[in-house]
């Protein structure tokens, strides 16, 4: 048996520390080894986009990063998003356009959205197409959960003034 | 316009204002989606979770010499092999719950494999990586067998033999039917009078749901006897009943949690994942997760059928289809699970949304050597719709008439007959066209906008139906004359097979008369009909009263073979009669008919019902008949 690696990282916000087993994922160490169930398996080979997390701001596939290379990072997964019962408006805006059937998707979605509505609030409808090119959904349709992020970036502009 | 609803159904839990529609409401389960919290079953988190991957088979078709697992018993991280002889009961349809087909899938292959993919031995260990190593340490000694991946290669008569339960390769319904027939009117009359006759074949291919989450099940012993089992299933109750079939537990055992469904698509009824889990959980005590990867759940999980048509109209020179003939295939891949059912569904669909009144069809659940095929969004549906649409732009072309005003023409109406003689009732198509046909800018002719779904229906030519060809008994079916039971697999035999939709020689049956157009696609498909064997069409009235004799004595003689007769070979004792009358025959009295009361008691009192299975009963089968 090869010995786990101790890993320290913050996660949403909060130090935290486990264990990785060799060669494991950040998508299976987050879900097994620190109990956030929010990044989904889809395909465990980076097509899929259901495990998408925010590694130091950026969207990355958590099933194809190594749990090691989190070590010292700053991770974002879906639970922050909301504080307690109140939601983000990205989150709303998802509910309202009904951007979600099974939901199986959408946590990754909601981060890939979040990326990109951090790194520009006023995206254009090809703008946020693109960033969530790699995000299949099979169930809803990409129509409305486009107009949920465009819908969304109108309170992040707001929130942001 | 007013609608009529079904007053019969849930009639004092609803009313009927309608005060929702065009309203958005907001999902019930929404905002655990959006939080990422919605509990779908691999969010449950249990200690010392045991992981399920399986052998399997690298060939379309091959028989299992022996599993050679010595080196995967011998790792440290695997915990239990799970082998057929582990699994109480290892063999399953699905519909075997609604007792419909026989069961004819095992859980894990014991003899042989029918399709690539078919698991043999599922290994349970501590990760899933430890899984995948020790089931590639597994050695196999495959003797490969001769496959055949299309529909209709599956039907000929040397063709592979699929699946043992069903040697002719296609699904029995009813026991007796090598396919589903509908008939309405006298489509050969029919098409002797048509201006245009418009011909086509159409091929769909297999669809993979392809959820984003993948099947899977996780099950663990509770501390009350019963044992716990989170799954992606769509179909709850399904799970539990094939589990205890399967495992023979009671239901009352299983506490199943599922509800949470991370996109299904009808993929997720076929219940592989949670017997593996439940009993991996019985039989190491601790909690066990079976959960495919992507690979597995694209490669073996259980597509929608593909399907082939033939579809022949007839139709006048102002665009009037006056007779739709259909032969279609459906691709069951190597088990039935549900491809059975969609023929069925189909079925009832013909001929798509239109007045026609000569229709004809027989469709066929074939069985091949790939992916068993099962559930998928309106299957037995949509992939006949897009034949049918094609035909319709083919007729639209052939009589020189717009696509859309033949589609107006020839829509259902209120009042119209349908095929399965229930009238039309609340239809819309007319109208969808209309809306379409504006909404893309697409001029009709004024006659065709001022058409309406709910005028003129049942009347003029529209109400016009033919009488309908049928059999002696009222029925349409093509009887099964007899049943050929093959070789068991152990033995080295050749298969006898029933040519569809043709009879064979038999002392029991005597030739049995075929419809024309069966005995044309016979011919068509280039089945051999034996030199000598007649096959010929008796004349249209008068029953042939030699014929029902005969069948009468098969049957006597089935039913004593049935009690006393040879006993077959373990694993194979289902209750098929054996190919050959007992030698123990008695007739009954040359002339005296069996009545059909006296028959229906000894059916009842003879007993062999078990696992939904009828007994051939006497048929005796006039075709050409007409009934007033
Ligand atoms: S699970 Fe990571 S991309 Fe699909
Ligand atoms: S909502 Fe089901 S996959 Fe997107």
């Amino acid at each position: 048996m090869m010995k786990k690696t101790p890993v320290t990282f913050t996660l949403n916000g909060r130090p935290t520390a486990a264990f990785a087993d060799p060669g494991e994922n950040l998508l299976d160490f987050l879900r097994r080894g620190v109990g956030d169930m929010t990044p989904k398996y889809g395909c465990g080979q980076g097509t899929c986009g259901a495990c998408t997390v925010l590694i130091d701001n950026e969207p990355h596939l958590a099933c194809i990063t190594l749990a090691e290379s989190a070590a010292d990072r700053e991770i974002r997964t879906a639970d922050c998003l909301s504080d307690g019962p109140s939601l983000d408006p990205l989150q709303n805006s998802f509910i309202e356009h009904f951007a979600a059937q099974c939901g199986y998707c959408t946590p990754g979605m909601l981060m890939a959205a979040r990326a990109l509505l951090e790194r520009n609030p006023n995206p254009r409808r090809e703008e946020v197409i693109d960033a969530i090119a790699g995000n299949i959904c099979r169930c809803t349709g990409y129509e409305p959960i486009v107009d949920a992020i465009l819908d969304a970036s109108r309170s992040y502009r707001r929130s942001a003034i | 316009m007013t609608v009529e609803f079904r007053k019969d159904i849930f009639a004092n839990e609803r009313n009927d204002d309608f005060d929702q529609i065009g309203h958005a409401r907001i999902r019930q389960d929404i905002e655990g989606h959006v939080r990422g919290r919605s509990p779908f079953y691999d969010d449950h988190q249990f200690e010392g979770l045991l992981h399920v991957r399986c052998v399997r088979s690298p060939h379309h078709h091959a028989r299992i010499r022996a599993i050679n697992a010595s080196a995967a018993e011998a790792m440290p991280d695997v915990v239990r092999l799970i082998w057929p002889g582990d699994i109480p009961k290892n063999m399953n349809t699905l519909l075997s719950l609604i007792d419909f087909g026989r069961d004819d899938e095992p859980l894990l292959a014991e003899r042989k494999v029918s399709y690539v993919g078919e698991p043999v031995l599922a290994i349970v260990a501590t990760s899933v990586l430890a899984a995948q190593k020790a089931v590639e340490s597994v050695v196999v000694d495959w003797e490969v067998l001769p496959h055949v991946l299309d529909v209709e290669e599956a039907l000929k008569p040397n063709a592979p033999v699929v699946n043992d339960e069903y040697p002719n390769n296609c699904f029995d319904y009813h026991d007796r039917y090598d396919h589903q027939k509908l008939r309405f009117g006298d489509v050969k009359e029919a098409f002797s009078q048509a201006d245009h006759i418009v011909e086509a074949e159409y091929q769909m291919s297999p669809i993979e749901q392809a959820p984003v989450e993948t099947c899977g099940a996780i099950a663990a012993p509770e501390t009350n006897g019963r044992i716990v089992c989170y799954t992606s299933t769509q179909a709850l109750f399904f799970s539990i009943g094939v589990t205890g079939k399967l495992l023979e537990l009671p239901s009352s055992r299983l506490h199943f949690i599922g509800g949470t469904v991370g996109g299904g698509f009808g993929g997720k009824v076929d219940s592989q994942h949670e017997p593996f889990a439940v009993l991996g959980a019985m039989l190491t005590g601790r909690p066990v997760k079976y959960m495919w990867d992507r690979a597995e759940e694209m490669q073996y999980g259980a597509p929608r059928s593909g399907e082939r048509w033939r579809i022949r109209d007839g139709a006048m020179r102002d665009g009037r289809i006056i007779a739709r003939s259909f032969t279609g295939f459906f691709d069951a891949g190597a088990y039935t699970r549900l491809t059975s059912y969609g023929v069925q569904k189909c079925t009832g669909h013909l001929p798509g949304p239109y007045t026609i009144p000569n229709v004809a069809s027989n469709i066929f659940c074939v069985y091949t050597n790939r992916t068993p095929s099962t559930a998928m969004r309106g299957f037995g549906i949509t992939g006949v719709d897009f034949a049918i649409e094609c035909q319709m732009d083919r007729v639209a072309e052939a009589v020189g008439m717009d696509p859309i005003e033949l589609r107006i023409l020839n829509a259902y109406r209120d009042g119209d007959m349908k095929a399965h003689r229930r009238p039309a009732k609340n239809c819309a198509l007319i109208e969808c066209c209309q809306v379409a046909a504006q909404k893309s800018e697409w001029r009709l002719s004024p006659a065709a906008i001022s058409r309406s779904s709910i005028e003129g229906g049942g009347e003029g030519w529209r109400a016009e139906i033919p009488e309908t060809v049928v059999d002696g008994e009222g029925g349409i079916g093509n009887r099964k004359r007899q049943w050929q039971d093959t070789e068991p697999l152990s033995g080295t035999g050749i298969r006898r097979r029933v040519p569809v939709g043709t009879s064979t020689d038999h002392p029991a049956t005597g030739n049995a008369p075929q419809h024309e157009d069966m005995v044309a696609e016979v011919a068509r498909l280039g089945f051999k009909i034996d030199a000598g064997h007649s096959v010929q069409r008796p004349s249209l009235s008068e029953p042939s009263e030699g014929l029902r004799h005969r069948h009468a004595n098969a049957e006597t003689s089935f039913g004593r073979a049935l009690g006393a007769g040879p006993s077959l070979p373990s694993g194979y004792d289902r209750t098929r009669p054996p190919a050959s009358p007992g030698p123990a025959r008695s007739s009954p009295p040359a002339n005296e008919p069996i009545p059909a009361h006296s028959r229906h008691e000894r059916d009842k009192s003879e007993k062999p019902f078990q696992r939904g299975v009828k007994r051939p009963g006497v048929s005796p089968f006039i075709s050409g008949t007409r009934r007033r």
